[in-house]
């Protein structure tokens, strides 16, 4: 696995905001949901998506550490 | 603001001065035009007159109030401000009384989750940041201003009117004393975010308004804790809001928190507002001792500017041309630089040394400053102040992440001021010079005060005109004297220094480099020549002679053409 060099997850970060934005708050989560779908299809890996899913699902509690 | 019962100067800390209004000789008739006069007597507009004052050029000063500014604003000095003071001869009362930092933590629901470690190279002279009440800067400023005899400091004066005049510039200033009209050959206006100059010239600053607003409150208080940027995003004290602590001299904190988008500003401000906001911050800190609240102020984040910073004989300095987010601590160092920019280059042109297109530069040069900060400041707003849903989530994802991920956390960076790069200016014409060098200054670049052997630092040596250096380790070629004898006939204030080996006659300086540390800051060969501006930005670099291109940049900077 490479890492990105930090301008490329920068970018990154401010297209998915932007993205967000787009898809507009009745379509947010279909849409972020068919963009994890998406990127488990890149990975090509199940074990890889199985830790994605794992570590951002970490921290999340009753009530959401990360609900906006 | 301050409490009840406190008057506007009524500080805990904090003696203001009141300055009384000055009999203006015009109101008895006596009229002179003036070359240049300085409207607004903030940090921009003192650096201003100063940066005239070094090259011998008087102004007249010009400020509305009676005093100093009310509270401590802008607090943080960027370390190439620190350098412009130096230049001006006044940085020892800002490195005696400023705290200087490099380090600050973030901190995501009462975590710890990104260390900021501003760059550092051990041989620089200055830190890079100083806090510093504004008060203080005014003050430091205003003791040079009045120690000064080509400055004519008026406060308690305010421009009422300004309109063009044959060949120059008319203002109407309305003081205790009486009206009267001042002539002027250029007009500065340092007069704020609020620039009256700037509405009579009916021109508008353009650009974006963000939703949001911090207040700023400053407390005393006994506090255990190193100077350093705390930034917390999601606090137990403020949810759904950011907060900064900053410390400042006199047991001073500050502390700016974020308004939830359904507070209305005018409640927010009240002092039992204030008070209950702070407390509960001070509280998730562990303050426990008691505090007092000394002053606080309301801001929202803005980045606009204006297309031109010039508009005939009027220049705009500081927050009247442009207005930039808080996060970065760009408002004031940029104004500063703005200021020193053009005080060099106008006090050329009035000396009648250099050719007035010299003041063409001053605008593309410094706008260019300003955008390169909106962009910066743009990425850190969003961060620090999520405009939408969507920066909300990305940011909010990104902050719970970074409890436990690496990857994310730089993007909480505040992204600091850093001294902007001239290298497309018309002063620096030949930048494509620097594919020779593997490192160092780039063209347009503030340069690297690295220390020397002997215990002083190498901008020490620097004068007021060019500084030329010459990387040499054996003696100078005969085309190399040549040339510091022609850049001397163009510029009676240069400095050339020969580092290395090689000695030096007179007007050359010798500065050794035993141990190559100084050309390799430099990335600097054998035979290689940096030219630096008056405000040591590195004008253009050579690998090796190149005297027609060296000469010609010279007289770009110095305004003078080539016989």
């Amino acid at each position: 696995m490479t890492t990105m060099p930090f301008d490329e997850m920068e970018a990154a970060y401010e297209l998915l905001a932007t993205a967000i934005d787009r898809a507009g708050p009745d379509a947010e989560a279909l849409f972020l949901t068919r963009l994890a779908l998406l990127l488990a299809h890149d990975t090509g890996e199940l074990s890889r998506f199985q830790n994605a899913v794992e570590a951002a699902l970490a921290g999340i509690t009753e009530g959401g550490a990360a609900k906006p | 603001m301050r409490p009840a019962g406190r008057s506007t100067y009524d500080s805990l800390y904090f003696d203001y001065p009141l300055f009384a209004a000055k009999r203006a000789p015009e109101i008895d008739g006596i009229a002179r035009r003036r070359q240049v006069v300085i409207v607004g007597a903030g940090p921009i507009g003192m650096t201003a007159a100063l940066t005239l004052a070094r090259y011998g050029v008087a102004s007249v000063l010009l400020d509305n109030k009676e005093t100093f500014n009310d509270g401590s604003r802008a607090t943080c000095i960027a370390r190439a401000s620190m350098h412009i003071f130096e230049r001006l001869g006044v940085v020892k009362p800002f490195i005696d009384k400023a705290l200087g930092w490099r380090f600050g933590r973030s901190y995501y629901k009462g975590r710890q989750f990104f260390r900021l470690d501003m760059p550092h190279p051990a041989h620089e002279k200055y830190l890079p940041m100083y806090n510093l009440q504004q008060q203080y800067v005014e003050k430091f400023l205003h003791d040079a201003i009045t120690a000064s005899p080509l400055i004519d400091m008026r406060w308690l004066s305010e421009c009422t009117g300004i309109a063009s005049e044959s060949g120059g510039v008319r203002l109407e200033i309305a003081s205790p004393e009486g009206a009267y009209q001042l002539d002027a050959d250029y007009v500065l206006a340092a007069d704020g975010a609020r620039s009256t100059l700037r509405s009579q010239l009916g021109l508008r600053l353009k650009g974006e308004n963000y939703e949001g607003r911090y207040v700023i409150a400053d407390v005393q208080m006994d506090h255990d804790f190193p100077t350093e940027r705390r930034a917390l995003f999601e606090p137990e004290s403020n949810p759904g809001g950011t907060v900064l602590i900053h410390r400042q001299p006199d047991n001073i904190w500050r502390v700016d928190y974020q308004l939830r988008d359904n507070e209305r500003a005018e409640e927010a401000i009240s002092e039992e507002n204030i008070r209950t906001r702070v407390a509960a911050i001070l509280e998730e800190i562990g303050h426990t001792g008691p505090w007092a609240l000394e002053w606080w102020s309301i801001y929202s984040a803005n980045t606009l500017l204006l297309d031109d910073y010039r508009q005939g004989r009027v220049f705009f300095i500081g927050d009247s041309a442009h207005i930039v987010p808080i996060f970065g601590v760009r408002g004031l160092n940029n104004g500063l630089a703005d200021a020193h920019n053009l005080g060099w280059k106008l006090a050329l042109v009035a000396r009648g040394e250099a050719d007035e297109g010299l003041l063409d530069s001053y605008s593309p040069e410094r706008r260019g400053a300003t955008l390169d900060v909106f962009a910066n400041a743009t990425k850190s707003t969003r961060f620090m102040t999520p405009p939408t849903r969507g920066w909300r989530l990305a940011r909010d994802a990104a902050l719970s992440l970074s409890l436990d991920h690496e990857f994310p956390r730089a993007l909480a960076n505040p992204r600091q001021m850093q001294p902007y790069t001239y290298g497309a200016s018309e002063l620096t014409p030949y930048p494509g010079r620097d594919r020779a060098f593997a490192g160092g200054p780039v063209c347009g670049a503030a340069a690297p005060n690295p220390r020397l052997a002997d215990g002083t630092h190498l901008l020490d040596h620097a004068g007021d005109g060019m500084t030329l250096m010459i990387f040499r380790q054996r003696g100078l070629s005969s085309e190399e004297a040549a040339l510091i004898g022609a850049l001397a006939a163009l510029d009676r204030r240069l400095t050339a220094l020969i580092i290395g080996g090689a000695g030096a006659d007179a007007p050359a300086i010798a500065i050794a480099d035993a141990d190559g540390a100084l050309s390799a800051s430099f990335s600097a060969c054998d035979g290689a020549i940096y030219l630096l501006r008056p405000d040591l930005h590195v004008a253009g670099r050579w690998a090796n002679l190149s005297s027609d291109e060296i000469l010609t940049t010279a007289g770009r900077c110095l305004g003078v053409a080539l016989s």
